[in-house]
């Protein structure tokens, strides 16, 4: 007989090793998440997928599913907090979507909308962070850095390269890139790269394919993040 | 620079793991840690720069930028402040020419705030290019002013600058009898491994870091495991501010420590284990260094441990100033030679700790504990304390009373019993624990230090009636902030937009809504961030707004709203720019001052 | 007719392309009107706000006219309504936010290219500026958020018709955007 997990009152199963977003998402259940792609190891650190756990909060993505879990997700409660967490983001950056390119495919905004996100709800902090333009095909606009590290770990995991890194503590955390010059230009990234293609925000973008989907046809545009993440983010059983 | 650099790669085998004693050698050497050693370091060490540069940025004692030949950093501890850090740090800044946060002109001396050093018994203290120095006050400032003047290394300096005392006022089961070496090896040998653990479980000992975790539990699970490579680390990162004890235990009672980590070797079949030393005791390092040489003499380290056929050795490793390092699993990143983030857990380190590995994390007074148990058995322990919270607690005591110390009492003992023994009189409140503590009121001195009730891994600073309770969250709300990894959302962001909203509060700027906002924000980091550090950050307001909510009500203005930031002085740019004076130039801060 | 809803608008720190969006409501405004009653606002010429009900603020805070005008909706509206990117998070104008202010005002005043008569203008008249550029909810309170770079015809039609009819405002996933 095969092992189960309780979510939001549903049963569904898992296999040894999966996490709970693992057996969330096979089961087509959609728990919101920034810092997680399936084909990384998972980091936990937006804690957007935070999800109640026999009572106690845990981070879905890297916490492992186990026979019997009651887990709660789609709660008022962890709505709201989650609204909150994005909020946080938010505020922490310079996310001024609509002079941003990635407005409308990107993940960060498309799960603030996910959590009907109307407003900032804290002060903004305005920090004053650097461009990186010198690369020929991308570019780094620090401005819009959730400090996911996706870049970092699709690097090294599916580049073979280790272009990225975070860096610093705290508020003054920041994503810097290998190269003794500190610009993106004297890295070994490609345009082709998984890592200059993988950021959920528009701190990575490739150049010269700016606009080419005009805004309202975009992909967030269409569908909701839970649709798209459910379809194009797919855990294959056993991998 | 190139030979230099080669040369401490080399001592340290070129083993990443070793990286943040490296970049401590570096950083003492130049005073910063210079690109090109990055850039050398990479290759030699194999790893890449950003690996480095992230070490570099994370820890407070490591610079990318030059710091003086002397390095000042002056404690930021409530507890410096009580003792008039202010004064001090103003006529410090003056007499040296040089302001918190800069270096001077000349390149001599650099000058800055660090979290509490653990001097908190004889403060205000600091930090010269590491070295604990204690007591500042006017007239040792002008010494050390008028030796870095005269360029006078520090081994030149009088040893009394850098005096640090034990103060122990009050000892107990453990303060009263330090073991004789070898003592604790010998009967656990003689007893049996499966017996000594069954003595330390029936002694009832629990982690003393805080968190209280059954000792026993943790070294057996580590004993089960598969992996037959084990470690064993000591937690001497004790960076809660207002915590000095460990540095007192590695003082006077390091061989003891010592042997109880070579019982808990002997116990999960560890070959290694590493000493990690908050950087703030550097000047405990060289002292703690010849006892393990000694110890490895006298064949109680080393091979073949007192005939016993095992093998185990100590490595004593250096923090470089995060507060988080005292979280096991950021402890063990730091070994590795990374920053310290805290991991994911599960898997817990007794599975897979350092480089993967089993490995069991204590603190300095759990393996002191342990070793006595050993000796004694595990009822002499445990016929001492509470049902639930057995033996003594060693307790950090500063703040206002007359005999600030290191005191051990029984646990159960009272508050009450604690500020009669060290002379607190007209008591207002005490921070218990620390800032991720409790603060406890003077309608509460009935209570028991003990896990059940007031746990605390030993942190006790009394605040009298003169006190003003909001600068003490205030400093350890700032704190917090400061000390955040980052990792993690809740925490990251959450402990700055605690620091923007407890700064608006205490500065005046409070309107009715801003203390729910305050609530509700602590309510949020304390149930979503990552480790212990997020989700206790918000204890020091959110157990002083239950105490006292109207401290913080007389703080607001009656309005329903006020701007978070200085509304006329967003104005002063422009205003001095335009040469404006008249009354249009300015504005009020809120609309009813303004009507 | 009388109790109708009276309505005011401004733009502070913003382009009035929150207004035109409005305007997009196209012949929604017949309807609107009978019902509506405009006060201080572009549309009507009125230079302050009597009591209203419902105050959009188009824009952030830039300066210290634009806390003056925030305030007088402030106190003379019920429910005030942040409209737009700009008065939730400062917009595009608060890109100067990283750039010292004096930076700012001399580069355009004093040494920018083609700078003629460099001075720095100073006139009472002349409103000051702030060293950085607000989000309006953070010098008054506001009571609801309508985001987008401009909100749709379709946002304002939505939120107002839920005010005017007694709902509770709420904007469907199709409405909430921020571009």
């Amino acid at each position: 007989m095969s092992k189960t997990i309780t979510l939001d009152g549903k049963i569904i199963p898992f296999e040894d090793g999966q996490t709970i977003m693992d057996a969330a998402m096979a089961a087509g259940v959609y728990i919101p998440h920034l810092c997680h792609q399936p084909e990384f190891t998972p980091h936990g650190s937006c804690k957007l997928c935070t999800v109640k756990v026999n009572g106690r909060n845990c981070s879905a993505c890297t916490f492992p599913a186990m026979d019997g879990q009651d887990v709660l997700s789609e709660t008022e409660e962890l709505i709201n907090d989650r609204k909150k967490i994005t909020q946080m983001l938010f505020v922490e950056g310079n996310h001024l979507c609509p002079g941003c390119e990635k407005t409308g495919n990107c993940q960060l905004q498309a799960v603030a909308y996910h959590l009907n996100m109307l407003d900032n709800h804290f002060p903004l902090f305005y920090p004053n962070r650097e461009v990186d333009a010198s690369h020929a095909d991308v570019m780094i606009d620090q401005s819009r850095c959730i400090l996911c590290t996706l870049c970092v770990r699709a690097s090294q995991q599916k580049d073979g390269k280790d272009v990225f890194a975070v860096s610093g503590r705290g508020i003054n955390k920041h994503l810097i890139v290998n190269a003794q010059s500190g610009l993106l230009k004297d890295t070994d990234l490609e345009a082709t790269d998984h890592a200059a293609h993988i950021c959920p925000t528009g701190a990575i973008l490739i150049k010269r394919t700016g606009y080419r989907v005009p805004i309202g046809e975009r992909i967030y545009d269409h569908k909701e993040i839970d649709q798209v993440s459910l379809e194009t983010e797919h855990v294959k059983h056993g991998e | 620079m190139r030979q230099f650099i080669q040369g401490i790669a080399e001592n340290s085998h070129y083993q990443a793991t070793h990286l943040l004693h490296i970049l401590r050698q570096i950083q003492s050497h130049y005073h910063y840690i210079p690109e090109a050693a990055i850039e050398q370091l990479s290759g030699l060490l194999n790893i890449p720069r950003t690996q480095i540069i992230s070490v570099v940025e994370f820890y407070s004692f490591f610079h990318l930028a030059p710091r003086g030949q002397y390095e000042l950093l002056i404690s930021d501890s409530i507890t410096d402040h009580m003792l008039g850090k202010k004064d001090m740090l103003d006529y410090l800044t003056k007499t040296l020419g040089v302001a918190v946060g800069e270096l001077r002109d000349d390149g001599l001396v650099s000058l800055d705030n660090t979290s509490c050093t653990g001097m908190c018994d004889q403060g205000p203290a600091g930090l010269v290019n590491g070295y604990a120095l204690t007591r500042l006050d006017r007239s040792s400032i002008d010494k050390i002013a008028e030796l870095i003047n005269q360029q006078k290394p520090l081994n030149e300096w009088p040893i009394e600058l850098f005096q640090v005392d034990d103060n122990i006022y009050k000892s107990g089961l453990l303060l009263n009898q330090q073991i004789e070496q070898g003592a604790a090896l010998r009967s656990t040998f003689k007893r049996g491994i499966k017996e000594t653990l069954k003595e330390i479980d029936n002694s009832g000992l629990r982690g003393r870091g805080g968190a209280g975790f059954k000792t026993a539990i943790k070294w057996q699970f580590c004993s089960e495991e598969q992996q037959t490579e084990r470690y064993v680390v000591c937690n001497a990162d004790e960076g809660e501010p207002g915590t000095f004890k460990d540095r007192v235990l590695l003082n006077s009672y390091a061989d003891q420590v010592l042997e109880g980590m070579a019982v808990c070797a002997t116990i999960i079949g560890a070959k290694q284990g590493f000493l990690y030393l908050r950087g703030e005791y550097l000047h405990l390092h060289d002292k703690l260094q010849s006892v393990l040489d000694r110890r490895r003499q006298n064949g109680l380290l080393g091979s073949n441990i007192l005939g016993s056929g095992l093998d185990f050795d100590i490595e004593i490793c250096l923090g470089a100033g995060a507060y988080i390092c005292g979280e096991e699993s950021a402890l063990i990143e730091s070994l590795e030679g990374k920053a310290g983030i805290p991991r994911n857990r599960p898997p817990y380190p007794v599975t897979q700790g350092y480089l993967g590995k089993p490995t069991v994390v204590n603190n300095v007074e759990t393996f002191l504990a342990a070793a006595s148990i050993a000796i004694n058995g595990g009822d002499w322990f445990a016929n001492i304390g509470t049902e639930k919270s057995k033996g003594t607690k060693i307790l950090s005591i500063s703040g206002d009373c007359a005999r600030p110390g290191t005191y051990e009492y029984p646990f159960g003992v009272t508050v009450q019993t604690i500020l009669n023994g060290c002379g607190a009189v007209d008591v207002q409140g005490i921070q218990v624990g620390g800032p991720s503590g409790v603060f406890i009121s003077n309608q509460e001195f009935d209570r028991k230090l003990a896990f059940e009730d007031l746990a605390t891994g030993g942190s006790f600073i009394i605040f009298n009636s003169s006190r003003n309770i909001l600068d003490a969250v205030h400093n350890f709300t700032h704190f917090f902030a400061h000390e955040s990894c980052g990792f993690c959302t809740p925490c990251r962001v959450g402990t700055s937009l605690l620091k923007k909203q407890i700064d608006k509060i205490v500065e005046g700027h409070g309107s009715a809504g801003d203390v729910v906002a305050l609530e509700e924000l602590c309510q949020l980091v304390k149930s979503y961030s990552h480790c212990g550090l997020g989700q206790t950050a918000a204890n020091p307001i959110l157990t002083t707004l239950e105490r006292y909510p109207d401290l913080y009500q007389s703080r607001l203005k009656e309005i329903s709203f006020e701007p978070g930031f200085d509304l006329d002085g967003a104005l002063e740019t422009a205003r001095r720019m335009a040469n404006r004076y008249d009354t249009g130039a300015h504005l009020s801060q809120t609309e009813s001052e303004h009507e | 007719m009388a109790n109708k809803i009276r309505v005011a608008t401004t733009s502070l720190a913003g382009c009035f392309g929150c207004h035109m969006s409005f305007l997009d409501i196209d012949e929604r405004m017949l309807q609107l009107v009978e019902v509506v009653e405009f006060d201080r606002s572009p549309l009507t010429d009125i230079e302050h706000c009597t009591n209203c009900d419902i105050g959009l603020i188009e824009g952030g805070v830039c300066n210290s006219e634009n806390v003056h005008v925030l305030r007088e909706f402030r106190k003379n509206c019920k429910i005030l309504v942040a409209v737009g990117a700009c008065a939730i998070n400062g917009g595009l104008p608060a890109l100067r936010n990283h750039i010292p202010l004096e930076e700012c005002l001399n580069e355009s005043y004093i040494d920018g290219i083609g700078v003629e008569n460099p001075k720095i203008p100073s006139d009472i008249e002349l409103p000051l500026l702030l060293d950085q550029v607000h989000p309006i909810h953070e010098v008054v309170k506001i009571d609801y958020y309508l985001p987008g770079c401009p909100p749709s015809a379709d946002v304002f039609w939505k939120f107002l018709t839920d005010l005017i009819e007694g709902r509770e405002p709420s904007l469907p996933y199709e409405l909430v955007h921020y571009d």
